[in-house]
């Protein structure tokens, strides 16, 4: 690891007051499971890592009526065990299918939500984008991204809570750049395809930092999530996909699924979810919507196979919503 | 690969040249934590320290220890190379097979990803903290260990998991310990021993 300078601020506007304005200057340190093995690999050589963990405002979880705000460095384990996030069972599977309890324990939202990709190219030290994508497509890309991959990104959003969140109609709240300054926005907007390598995976810039997130009421709708693995394990999934339908009499009035794993953010796969509309949620409309979830996949040489499992992955996560079994393990 | 050489990282923690340089300024160093039980130093929160050496103070298995560690220095490294606790092992960098889980505030997380200031001010339990715990004594019962390199990150997980589920099933106990790894593949037994300690059965 490269030698860095290290703070732990108390307050949220200390934390963006400490910030470089320069991608890579500074690093935010939550739980450290993904920054610090980063570190460790000179992927990522801050000159300063400053600490959120001991910022009391930015942990916990409260509710009201309009719905739950989770500080962003509140650890994952705290959802699950939480039972203010009982109306939101989908988060909890979402975490519990991360599957490690060290993870689990260590990992914060926030963090989780900023984790960078897992492209072995990225964490071999050839570049978020690998060489503006191209040792990808000329290379090893069975576990890149099927979607939004035309441009140099080719890497896969690795976050297993986005998905969800997304679905749920999550909105993040950030501070900075200047202290002081705060927005919200949908979580939807924080993602953002790079197009060079001074660019990151988010839009914020490189003062600003998430301090919550906000999930609405979720009293008439029902949330699934679903993920193909590689059997028991740690690994990141090979596809996932999060639904969220308010139902009537079997009915879908409106829907929204969101995959992971498959595009260089969590993806939106719009067309579906509106095809869906109007419709009874069963086992073929399940599986219709799962085709036309993956009609407009683009895989690179050697990941055609993932179209099939975001495909089955839609499926299983509607199956689930609309109370049947999912229809596989 | 190309540029390999650049990629790999330095020793990880200080070079001697680093530590006999520091060390000559220890006395200058800032100071983070007096006082482990009680809250952190609040010196430690604004004030930006490093990147040379800084003195702190750990509470480890109930005791209170002293170190001089850099920011980058893991809380692996200071358990094992200044405290001798050389339970807690660094298999993988970045903490993916568990090798080197340790109780923080009696939750399980990887040493190895956590740098020593994080740990400055909270509870540190490590497997040598263990001693004389159901848990170690259920692996020595069934054999829970071949090479015995994952068995101290296994323990403390297993421990940490029976804290919270004290009467799991079995399907439960093979997904709760899903973040550890037995390159000898001995889980079998391990498994074995855990529901040994759930029965309350942990005769060893
Ligand atoms: S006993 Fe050898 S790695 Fe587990």
């Amino acid at each position: 690891m490269k030698a860095f300078r290290y703070a732990s601020p108390r307050v949220e506007d200390e934390a963006v007051d400490l910030l470089e304005d320069r991608w890579g200057a500074s690093e935010l340190l939550a739980g450290g499971t993904d920054l610090v093995g980063l570190m460790k690999k000179m992927v990522v050589t801050p000159e300063l890592v400053v600490s959120v963990n001991r910022i009391d405002s930015m942990r916990g979880i409260t509710a009201d009526s309009t719905g739950v705000t989770i500080g962003a460095g509140t650890h994952l384990d705290e959802l699950l065990d939480s039972p203010l996030m009982d109306d939101y069972p989908a988060v909890k599977q979402a975490i519990r299918n991360i599957d490690s309890l060290q993870l689990q324990s260590q990992s914060t939202v926030g963090g989780e939500l900023c984790q960078r990709p897992r492209c072995w190219y990225f964490r071999n030290g050839y570049g978020l984008l690998a060489d503006q994508g191209r040792h990808v497509v000329e290379g090893e890309n069975q576990y890149h991204a099927i979607f939004g991959n035309s441009g140099p990104a080719k890497f896969v959003s690795a976050s297993r809570l986005a998905p969800v969140l997304m679905a749920l109609g999550a909105e993040i709240r950030v501070v900075g750049p200047s202290p002081g300054d705060e927005t919200t926005m949908p979580l939807e907007f924080f993602y953002r395809i790079p197009r060079n390598e001074r660019q990151r995976e988010t839009s914020l810039e490189p003062r600003q930092m998430i301090t919550h997130i906000r999930l609405p009421a979720d009293a008439e709708r029902s949330c699934a999530v679903y993920e193909v693995r590689r059997g028991a394990g740690p690994a990141d999934p090979l596809a996932a996909a999060a639904a969220h339908c308010r139902l009537r009499d079997g009915v879908v009035e409106a829907a929204r699924i969101y995959l992971g794993q498959v595009a260089p953010t969590p993806w939106n796969v719009e067309e579906a979810a509106r095809w869906l509309v109007g419709r009874t949620l069963d086992e073929r409309t399940a599986r219709e919507a799962g085709e036309i979830a993956v009609a407009r996949a683009t895989p690179l040489s050697k990941n055609a196979y993932k179209v099939q499992l975001a495909r089955v992955s839609v499926e299983r996560a509607l199956r689930l919503v609309a109370g049947l079994d999912c229809g596989g393990f | 690969m190309k540029d390999s050489k650049h990629l790999r990282p330095p020793k990880a923690g200080f070079s001697r040249r680093d530590f006999l340089k520091g060390s000559g300024a220890a006395a200058a160093a800032t100071a983070i934590g007096e006082g482990v039980s009680g809250a952190v130093a609040a010196e430690a929160g604004s004030s930006v320290v490093g990147p040379g050496p800084v003195s702190i103070a750990l509470n480890v298995n109930g005791q209170r220890r002293s170190a001089t560690v850099e920011p980058r220095t893991t809380l692996l490294e200071v358990l094992r190379y200044q405290f001798d606790l050389t339970g807690a092992k660094p298999i993988s960098e970045d903490g993916s097979s568990g090798g080197s889980t340790v109780l923080l505030d009696g939750k399980p997380v990887s040493a190895s990803t956590v740098l020593a200031l994080e740990a400055v001010g909270r509870e540190v339990r490590t497997v040598e903290g263990l001693h004389g715990d159901p848990v170690p004594a259920a692996f020595v019962a069934n054999d829970g260990q071949q090479c015995g390199f994952c068995t101290p990150g296994f323990v403390v997980a297993v421990r940490a998991f029976l804290d919270k589920h004290p009467s799991a099933s079995e399907a439960e106990i093979r997904a709760g310990l899903n973040g550890n790894i037995c390159r000898c593949g001995t889980y079998a037994n391990i498994i074995q021993a855990v529901l040994d300690v759930v029965k309350g059965g942990s005769d060893g």
